[in-house]
């Protein structure tokens, strides 16, 4: 290995275009994430007010047991079986690697958020429901514009937790041949014998892409907190000591 | 203990052998009374006697265990349209539970917006719902006016008073232009110094005419505004009557010592 850092770089990166091998891979990775992550909002929310509804009105017995039971096996089973059931079993006519992987990835988050929104569901107090209710709103309406307003601003941290383990774990998608972000390091590699760059690059796009996520967080989390005591008396006192210190 | 009172009118709310429990114990024991329009009840009695409990059945935020609950002469407990009944029952809570994501004249208008475009739709009315939004917000403003927080209008919950919060939280009620308040303890989590703004805009609402239905330990209250006091004890109305006859000759045992204590 007589190589310079310069020659290896060059390898890495300019010969062949490589460079563009890593943001095909990023657009997999991404694609892959933002889908799985859509997914595992809506039915994990979804599988949440099931089990929460189930939990303090008594109804819908069935389908909190079948919630209860798709959480289990799906946390119970490793990311990457699911993957193999999904892509050599159950999709087997899907084409697209990118779509299957959104699917298996999207159904496995939903199982991980369904429990952090029922948490979050939990921690709105239950005097919010019974005013709804007793103002003449519905179930499902108390539930959208009250209780889930409230329950989402508690669950974004846990949630962002959740998304950011997702990105990362979209990288054992390799293991069906989709060509994603983690996947890329090891194709260079066989060209070039040499995983420094390749490896520290694909690595920086990922806490690229997680820095980025904690920016939508800490944005997302400053919208939901009107009406936040903390954030109101701040406001109201500018953040500036009121205590006298002479 | 039969109201002396005759009523050629159907009551407001009838409660005929209505009983609640949780789980062994029985918390309100085969109650059945009428309440008529106009009146204002006052029910007292000793903690656990189930007076909150009977009043959160008038409305099905408990569901009885056994009996019936009539308002206007339908019946509640197996009523299809239970949220159209409640949006002409307000209800006022010991925690206010206002919604603390919502402005207060978004708490305001929410439910009562919702009505009028349910209503809207069912009469195919031609009322858009910009119009709808910019008349309760009209509306809630003079509700605001009223108990002169029309500057907080834009302010959240968490900015407010626990006097402010429990008056919002009754023209809240009121936006909805209910046949009958029904109060739940609404001045026991208030700090004492802010309990007289709000029974004072009670006491507004009383001499206005409004049916109300109040659960309180202020005596006073009961004895100034209300018509008429139910005594609570063990699950059952002991005692019903008017204040001077509750609070000045008093029949049972347990109304004797309960006012002993509080008095």
């Amino acid at each position: 290995m007589a190589k310079t850092l310069a020659e290896r770089f060059r390898s890495a990166f300019v010969v062949e275009d490589r460079w563009k091998l890593y943001f095909e891979g990023l657009g997999n990775t991404l694609l892959m994430s933002f889908f799985a992550v859509l997914i595992g909002i809506v039915f994990g929310i979804l599988l949440a007010v099931i089990l929460y509804t189930n939990k303090r009105t008594g109804k819908l017995k069935i389908l909190s047991f079948l919630s209860n039971l798709y959480v289990t096996v799906i946390r119970g089973t490793p990311v990457v079986l699911q993957l193999f059931i999904m892509y050599f079993l159950v999709l087997v006519s899907v084409k697209s690697g990118i779509l299957v992987g959104s699917v298996t990835f999207g159904l496995n988050s939903a199982a991980y958020v369904s429990e952090v929104a029922r948490a979050g569901l939990e921690s709105v107090d239950e005097g919010q429901m019974e005013a709804g209710r007793a103002l003449g709103l519905s179930y499902t309406k108390t539930m959208v514009k009250i209780i889930l307003p409230q329950a989402i601003r508690n669950m974004i941290p846990a949630l962002f937790n959740e998304f950011i383990a997702l990105v990362k774990e979209t990288s054992v998608a390799g293991y069906v041949g989709i060509i994603d972000l983690g996947k890329i390091p090891g194709i260079i590699q066989s060209r070039t014998f040499d995983y420094l760059f390749p490896l520290l690059f694909a690595s920086l796009l990922y806490l690229a892409v997680v820095c980025l996520l904690t920016v939508v967080e800490k944005y997302l989390e400053k919208k939901f907190s009107k009406g936040d005591r903390k954030l109101v008396y701040k406001k109201r006192f500018g953040g500036k000591k009121k205590c006298a210190t002479h | 203990m039969c109201n002396t009172l005759t009523h050629e009118k159907e009551p407001l709310i009838k409660t005929v052998d209505l009983c609640k429990s949780f789980g062994e114990s029985l918390v309100l024991d085969h109650i059945s009374a009428s309440i008529y329009e106009g009146e204002k009840v006052v029910i007292i009695g000793p903690s656990g006697s189930g007076k909150s409990t009977f009043l959160r059945c008038l409305n099905m935020l408990e569901t009885p265990t056994e009996g019936s609950v009539f308002f206007e002469g339908e019946e509640l407990t197996h009523a299809s349209n239970l949220d159209g009944h409640r949006k002409k029952m307000g209800m006022v809570f010991q925690h206010f539970n206002l919604f603390p994501h919502l402005t207060v004249l978004k708490n305001i208008t929410l439910a009562a917006v919702d009505a009028r475009l349910h209503a809207n739709r069912k009469q195919k009315a031609k009322l858009s719902k910009k119009q709808i939004v910019a008349e309760e917000n009209e509306k809630a403003m003079t509700l605001l006016r009223r108990i002169g927080l029309e500057n907080k209008a834009n302010a959240y919950p968490a900015t407010l008073s626990g006097g402010q919060k429990q008056r919002v939280a009754i023209v809240r009620s009121l936006a909805m232009d209910p046949k009958v308040m029904l109060f739940d303890e609404p001045t026991s989590a208030l700090d004492p110094e802010m309990v007289g703004e709000v029974l004072s805009l009670m006491k507004e609402l009383a001499d206005e005419g409004m049916t109300m239905i109040v659960v309180t330990h202020e005596m006073r209250f009961a004895r100034n505004v209300s018509t008429r006091v139910l005594f609570m004890n063990e699950g059952k109305i002991e005692e019903d009557g008017t204040p001077q006859q509750i609070f000045d000759a008093p029949q049972s045992p347990a109304l004797q010592s309960f006012l002993s204590k509080v008095l």
